[in-house]
């Protein structure tokens, strides 16, 4: 569908401050290699770019995430799967400080972005670093070009021209899978394409400024199959230059896009491991009937 | 009778008695503007269009047909209301763009960056004061602001200069100005508010979430999505604002002046004037003389299409806002 | 499952950085500040305002001024009290409510429960939105043109010669009535729409008809919304003073007219304490600054505790706890 795209640019172009780490290239070769089926699995991850010490969010009395560790790796996908109420999408928040727009809502615990505590950085910087994709798509009452031109134009202290931002708005479609089916309705309201559309622009609009790592908060459950497909291929083709943590609570779903996948149950974490482990050898009694649909 | 009443009401009855008393507000309406527009036809069938135009003294014309009796010769109907029109324009404009602009920010402060205590003391605050009287406002500023103004703000100077023209007194634009946004400021403060707090948690958490500060979620997105309330309120305010006839006529100065702006702008706001609707209520007492009669009525007919015509306003302003989806 | 909890974040801990002015843009900054100096401005000139006017009314409130009569004196130490405009402004206010109640509530379950033709409908939802947004003044004259046609001459004075005064506490009150008919009806439409219809189809399943339904069930379930708008609606009347004014002659005394105990009040003229304070300032007849203040506190206080008894109407309506579950009208 997607298949002669250019390879991502990794050139600064709006004066946010730079995104990658010294020393960490692109790994080569993500991009191209995606236009298979749904997927393809690299052998080894790339360096650490989230630590997850044990995290623990609480609301009010109620302890939604209990002592969790994990990690999150560049170029792979972390894939967080259990039934719900489970705290998947509370510890999604905790990740760029979205929790702490709930009033009541407490954190205990570490979160390392490169090394760095990420109370220590100043909050809007650590969310343009760590971008979201919500559950229920959510463009803004604009245009398509001025939903993926947002972040854009908000991020940079000078207000961008519209020929500068032209080029980087349609890279950011074009990533997303969407650029073939707006790109003569640039002007229209966001609000008139369908749900799968949507989402898949909220998408474009998280990745235009190039983030680090992209959290996705069951992005395909209000989507139908094909939009479902058609965001899980660009996950796939995303992952080369990104670390992506998506919830779901599909476990095919899980096992399609995730190289890791972390189990939880009632705010633990139960078990957190390389796909396939997770669903062909699962160490827990619970993983094991989980997957295999006892429950849910 | 009696009995009967207590009978149960069959359905249909009482949907037929239900839908009459709510189709007398609409009878109400259409009586308003023919019993007005009947009353205020003689001043128009005598001055045609003119009669807005600016030409002579208003207060003077107005004098002439108080005293012209029960059978006023026509050319005592002979009526150029273009200051009170300025009047009102100028004080319901200056005090809604004020006022809006007030309001928005206190607006955002309320909903995005008041502390949790602040925010419980200032919103009963702002019920307070859209809770006042319009004549005690009216009082505050005709016996402290009024001669706060006449005393430290014009100087005698500024009272030399236009001496041939008009009095300077304090009773200014200046001072109709000021309390007439702290009047209006209230009500919209409540519509942009509540609306601020009704839209969707998605759209402030997305800005939100791509590393937008707090202020510029609120600016790009919360109140782009609040824009068919911010029009209602500001609507609803002109109203307000053009309506309000007994604060004005305590501080306006109540003078048939219209503000020259050429006279630069520390003059122009500290004349005196008067608008349509503080003029209605002064001259309510000479409505026997026919001619009063009927230019105070068309007064009145005037302020009726200007409301009905604002109301019409603030629903098409809101009509392309539709395409975005937004929530009116 | 383990009950083990979590260590609370530790106290000592740093709190997480917030987030930093540094980076803004100036236009951003400066708009920041304005929003706290609106904020800040507005309990600024609330404060003015009410100590001011506690300050003055405190000073020139006697108890004597409550109980006396008001008299066209020219000497301020005879002329009086202002017993007859607090009586006038109670006796307006209940006239006003007592006739826009019904009518408002009427309408809203009309508008709401049946809302057919919905064009029709529609239009009467309109209309009570022109009213609310139609300046009192237009609504005092209108109302004098109206009142002073022969038909309804029976609801004021009448001269020897026929004509038609058209001034009194009825026509006041029946103008004062389209100023709270908007606020009972928006009120008592939205606690309407805020009933689920689940409670509606339980209703019909037990075999009531529509009329029983409203009024056994839906109506009792609206109560709270009523009284908020009609104490919303009883402030706006007691402020208001260009209906007053025009309409009800704004006379110092209560004047009675006709023979007919009780409607003889009605059918006369008076003031109110709006009036009062209007006649009383500068910019009236009387000219007695210490009399306006201490009448204007007297309905500031009045018209401001009408203003927040809707809070305790409101929290009694939703202590039981159960208004707001069951019928989902939890606001
Ligand atoms: N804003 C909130 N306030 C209080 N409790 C909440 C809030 N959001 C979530 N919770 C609670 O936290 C737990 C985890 O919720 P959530 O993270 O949304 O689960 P999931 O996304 O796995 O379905 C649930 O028990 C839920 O009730
Ligand atoms: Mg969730």
């Amino acid at each position: 569908m997607i298949t002669e795209q250019p390879p991502p640019i990794r050139k600064i172009l709006v004066d946010a401050p730079p995104t990658v780490a010294p020393g960490i290239a692109p790994p080569a070769g993500g991009h191209a290699a995606t236009s298979g089926a749904a997927h393809h699995r690299r052998g080894e991850a790339g360096p650490e770019r989230m630590t997850l010490q044990g995290l623990s969010v609480f609301y009010g009395e109620n302890e939604a995430v209990k002592q969790v560790s994990l990690s999150i790796r560049l170029g792979e996908v972390l894939a967080l799967i259990g039934p719900s109420g489970c705290g998947k999408t509370t510890l999604l928040r905790t990740l760029n400080r979205l929790t702490e727009l709930t009033a009541g809502a407490q954190r205990g615990g570490t979160i390392l972005l490169d090394g760095t505590d990420v109370d220590a950085l100043e909050v809007t910087a650590l969310r343009r670093r760590v971008a979201m994709v919500f559950q229920q798509p959510n463009p803004f009452p604009m245009s398509i070009f001025d939903n993926v031109a947002y972040a854009l134009r908000e991020q940079s202290r000078k207000r961008p021209g519209r020929s500068v931002l032209a080029p980087l708005v349609e890279d950011a479609l074009r990533r997303a899978g969407l650029w073939d089916e707006v790109k003569d309705k640039l002007d229209a309201p966001a609000l008139r394409l369908s749900g799968g559309q949507q989402q898949r622009l909220c998408i474009a609009r998280a990745i235009a400024t190039r983030p680090e790592v992209l959290l996705m908060d069951e992005p395909c459950s209000a989507l139908d199959p094909r939009s479902t497909a058609v965001i899980e291929q660009l996950i796939g083709e995303l992952r080369s230059d990104l670390a992506i943590v998506i919830v779901t609570h599909n476990m095919q779903q899980a096992r399609r896009v995730g190289d890791k996948v972390a189990f939880m149950y009632l705010g633990d974490l139960v078990e957190y491991g390389p796909a396939e482990q997770i669903f062909d050898a699962p160490q827990a009694q619970r993983t094991r009937d989980y997957v295999r649909g006892v429950f849910g | 009778m009696l009995h009967r009443l207590r009978q149960p009401w069959s359905d249909r009855r009482a949907e037929l008695t239900l839908g009459a008393l709510a189709c007398a507000v609409l009878l109400v309406i259409v009586l308003m503007v023919v019993f007005v527009a009947n009353e205020a036809w003689p001043t128009f069938q005598h001055n045609g269009l003119r009669w807005l135009f600016p030409g002579g003294n208003v207060d003077t014309q107005i004098n002439t047909m108080v005293n012209a009796g029960a059978k006023p010769p026509a050319a005592d109907y002979h009526l150029r209301a273009w200051p009170l029109v300025w009047g009102t324009i100028l004080t319901t404009g200056l005090a809604v763009v004020f006022g809006l602009i007030f309001a928005l920010l206190a607006s955002i402060f309320i909903v995005e960056f008041a502390p949790d205590r602040l925010r419980a003391i200032i919103v009963p605050v702002v019920r307070l004061l859209a809770a006042v009287p319009s004549v005690i406002y009216g009082l505050l500023g005709i016996l402290v602001l009024v001669p706060f103004v006449g005393n430290h703000i014009i100087s005698a100077h500024d009272k030399k200069s236009v001496e041939f023209i008009v009095q300077l007194s304090g009773a200014s634009l200046l001072v109709a100005v000021v309390i007439l946004t702290v009047m209006i400021v209230p009500i919209m403060i409540a519509i942009c508010v509540d609306a601020l707090y009704a839209v969707p948690r998605g759209w402030k958490e997305g800005a939100v979430a791509l590393g937008v500060n707090r202020w510029r979620a609120m600016w790009t997105v919360s109140i782009r999505a609040a824009r068919p309330a911010i029009i209602a309120a500001a609507v609803l305010a002109c109203a307000r604002a053009l309506g309000e006839a007994i604060m004005l006529s305590m501080v306006s100065g109540s003078v048939g002046f219209a503000p020259n702006p050429f006279d630069g702008p520390r003059l122009f706001l500290l004349e005196p004037l008067r608008p349509l609707a503080s003029t209605i209520v002064e001259d309510s007492e000479s409505l026997q003389a026919p001619a009063v009669r009927s230019t105070v009525y068309a007064f009145a007919l005037l302020l009726l299409f200007s409301s009905l015509l604002l109301s019409l306003a603030g629903y098409l302003a809101k009509q392309p806002m539709k395409k975005y989806g937004v929530r009116s | 499952m383990a009950v083990t909890a979590s260590p609370r974040p530790a106290p000592g801990k740093q709190r997480p950085k917030r987030e930093s002015m540094a980076d803004w843009r100036w236009g951003d900054r400066i708009a920041y500040v304005l929003c706290w100096g609106a904020g800040l401005a507005l309990c600024a000139i609330a404060a003015l305002i009410m100590g001011y006017m506690a300050v003055r009314g405190l000073q020139y409130l006697k108890p004597s001024l409550l109980w006396s009569h008001p008299s066209g004196e020219v000497d301020q130490s005879d002329s009086g009290g202002f017993l007859d405009p607090i009586i006038g402004t109670i006796l307006l206010t209940i006239i006003g409510i007592a006739i826009a109640t019904p009518i408002a509530v009427a309408a809203a379950i009309w508008v709401v429960e049946y809302g057919r033709p919905s064009g029709l409908a529609r239009m009467v939802e309109s209309g009570i939105e022109v009213v609310a947004g139609t300046p009192d003044i237009v609504l005092a004259i209108f109302g004098l043109a109206l009142f002073q046609h022969g038909l309804l001459g029976w609801m004021s004075f009448t001269a020897e010669g026929g004509a038609v005064f058209g001034r009194s506490f009825l026509t006041a009150g029946a103008m004062m009535s389209l100023i709270a008919l908007p606020m009972v009806f928006g009120a008592t439409r939205e606690g309407l729409q805020s009933i689920p219809a689940h409670v509606r189809e339980a209703s019909y399943g037990l075999g009531k008809t529509k009329i029983a339904t409203i009024r056994r069930v839906l109506l009792p379930a609206v109560r709270p919304n009523v009284s908020t708008g009609a104490a919303l609606g009883m402030g706006r009347i007691a402020g208001d003073t260009a209906i007053v004014v025009i309409l009800l002659g704004a006379t110092l005394r209560l004047e009675k007219e006709g023979g007919v105990p009780g409607l003889d009040v009605l059918k006369g003229t008076g003031s109110t304490l709006t009036s009062y304070v209007y006649n009383n300032s500068p910019a009236g007849e009387g000219n007695a600054p210490e009399k306006a203040y201490a009448a204007a506190f007297v309905l500031l206080l009045l018209v401001v505790a009408l203003n927040f008894t809707v809070d305790l109407i409101a929290r009694r309506g939703a202590k039981t706890g159960l208004e707001g579950t069951r019928l989902g009208a939890g606001r």
